[in-house]
């Protein structure tokens, strides 16, 4: 069964995450690789994406004719999608033991950063819907 | 020893493809079906060489493979429209026999070329017919080197073969006078097919430095079959200069490592002097165009036994050249820098000025990077911090955002042992 692990935060985290030291950052990146390492290594491993950031992102809704209107001004407890990572696991435990392994992401000072990281299943059998 | 066997068909296959594709499309006269037929013909020599041995004559089996196929494909397009009464046989009958079309060993590779860079074709559907047809990749293996789903690209793919269809281009070289044009879009095309590989090879999915691979193999194709051009020369030139650096650039966890600080023991020397080399050849012929500048600019950073060593004087006079030659915002970009390393960083910054209001300049972050690079340079730490912090933000691919924001936090350490 697939898992999607997703990594959100507020426009504030994003903020912060910019302004992390050095070391902070090299700590991070590396545990970062590591991890999607580890996902590759032990056969659970779909997909993962970083997404570019929340300042560029933008709602869009079709006006009458179905032309585009954007929206780029959200409030400041809006919740962005950060990156995701999708894992093809044998039960909900098991994607829950890796998403706490990616909560556990070193942040400043090198503490487990204890990000959340929501986790949901993606349906099969897309094929159904006729996609 | 079984995996260098497959390596080496795998090779031939892929020098074959445009070879084989060409007399079947003259063949038949239909680009989209012959294009599937060969394609299957190579899928079948993937699985029966390997097993029964390559044959005598590997072309002539590639053609005649992709011939019943193609016979088969009208056979059943016949069969579909049985009540207009045209015989099965009538498909063997049209065609001239196979052995002639395989011992005319007509080369049209640039013919192919032409077609698949038609600037009828969108630059994606381009690059993804150029490296099928052409290039003899399977839709998978492009399909991978761009991070599509496989099912996405074929779809690319047969839109492109219906557009050249609908177009009615026909399969012929162009007379030599006319060819200017077309050669331009096919370099074109090459070359982004190059930055496509270089620019991403920092990514975790080496296999992406492949298209780079690919991007130089056709583009010797093409060198071999118009060596009086001097910018096909340049582009080849240019390609095996820049990936000269390409084991320097990235560090062991695949970070970015700019041009300055790379350890040149690493760059490939038998490559940037085969560029060198091409680019001398050229250069005095006459006719120097961008890619050839562009080339000599990557000649001068290759020669130059360390970064200090760098002459950024011939670097900036190279610019000016390519400044009037082209309206390009990358051009300015890169032309300022030289200015920088030549006449101090102010000068650098003054003529990124324009580049604000310049909405062709479609990756803000790089000026952006620019910006703040040579704010580091004139001393301005604070505002060197904010513009790496929005180059950061705005950054496309993941090294280059952590690259980013890496000087950024480095200058802030700076700062803070200062006070």
């Amino acid at each position: 069964m697939k898992f999607i692990l997703m990594m959100t935060g507020k426009m504030a985290d994003w903020d912060e995450y910019m302004k992390w030291s050095k070391e902070d950052l090299q700590r991070n990146v590396t545990f970062m690789r590591a991890f999607s390492r580890e996902l590759k290594d032990s056969g659970v491993f779909v997909a993962t994406e970083g997404l570019a950031a929340p300042g560029e992102a933008k709602i869009v809704r079709a006006g009458k004719d179905g032309e585009p209107i954007t929206d780029g001004v959200f409030p400041e407890s809006k919740e962005f999608l950060a990156g995701y990572w999708i894992i093809d696991v044998e039960s909900p435990e098991q994607a829950y033991k890796i998403a706490a392994r990616a909560s556990t992401a070193p942040g400043p000072g090198g503490k487990p950063g204890g990000m959340p990281i929501e986790v949901r299943q993606v349906l099969s059998g897309h094929a159904d819907l006729g996609l | 020893m079984a995996d260098q066997v497959d390596l080496s068909i795998e090779q031939l296959l892929r020098e074959f493809a445009p070879q084989v594709l060409s007399p079947v499309v003259r063949r038949f006269r239909d680009f989209a079906a012959a294009e599937d037929a060969v394609q299957e013909a190579l899928i079948a020599a993937t699985e029966q060489w390997p097993r029964d041995g390559v044959p005598a004559n590997p072309r002539g089996w590639l053609i005649q493979v992709a011939s019943r196929r193609m016979t088969d494909h009208i056979r059943s397009e016949v069969a579909r429209r049985r009540r207009e009464e045209v015989a099965a046989e009538e498909a063997e009958r049209l065609a001239p026999p196979v052995e002639k079309a395989a011992e005319s060993g007509e080369d049209d590779t640039l013919v192919l070329l032409f077609m698949c860079c038609h600037p009828a074709l969108s630059r994606a559907s381009a690059i993804a017919l150029t490296l099928r047809a052409v290039g003899g990749l399977t839709t998978g293996e492009i399909a991978n080197a761009f991070l599509v789903p496989e099912a996405t690209m074929a779809q690319r793919i047969s839109r492109a073969k219906v557009s050249i269809k609908e177009s009615g281009i026909p399969f012929q070289l162009p007379m030599a006078e006319d060819r200017a044009q077309p050669l331009r879009a096919v370099l074109h095309v090459l070359y982004l097919i190059f930055n496509e590989g270089y620019a991403s090879s920092a990514g975790p999915q080496l296999r992406r430095a492949d298209l780079s691979d690919e991007a130089i193999r056709l583009t010797r194709i093409v060198y071999e079959r118009q060596r009086d051009d001097t910018e096909v020369a340049g582009l080849l030139a240019l390609m095996l200069l820049t990936d000269a650096r390409s084991a320097a650039r990235t560090g062991p966890s695949g970070e970015l490592i700019p041009l300055a600080q790379q350890n040149r023991a690493l760059w490939d020397r038998q490559q940037i002097a085969e560029g060198i080399a091409l680019l001398s050849t050229a250069l005095p012929k006459g006719a120097v165009g961008p890619y050839q500048l562009q080339a000599a600019i990557a000649a001068v950073h290759d020669e130059a036994a360390s970064a200090e060593d760098t002459d950024w004087r011939q670097i900036l006079a190279l610019y000016e050249l390519l400044k009037r030659m082209t309206d390009n915002p990358m051009i300015v970009l890169n032309h300022a820098i030289a200015a920088a390393m030549v006449y101090g960083p102010r000068k650098g910054l003054e003529l990124l000025g324009p580049l604000d209001s310049d909405a062709r300049l479609t990756e803000r972050h790089r000026l952006q990077a620019v910006r703040a690079h040579l704010l580091e340079m004139a001393g301005d730490h604070e505002a060197a911090i904010t513009h790496y912090r929005i180059a950061a933000s705005r950054a496309t691919s993941m090294p280059e955002r952590d690259y980013l924001r890496m000087q950024a936090a480095r200058l802030t350490e700076l700062r803070s042992s200062d006070q």
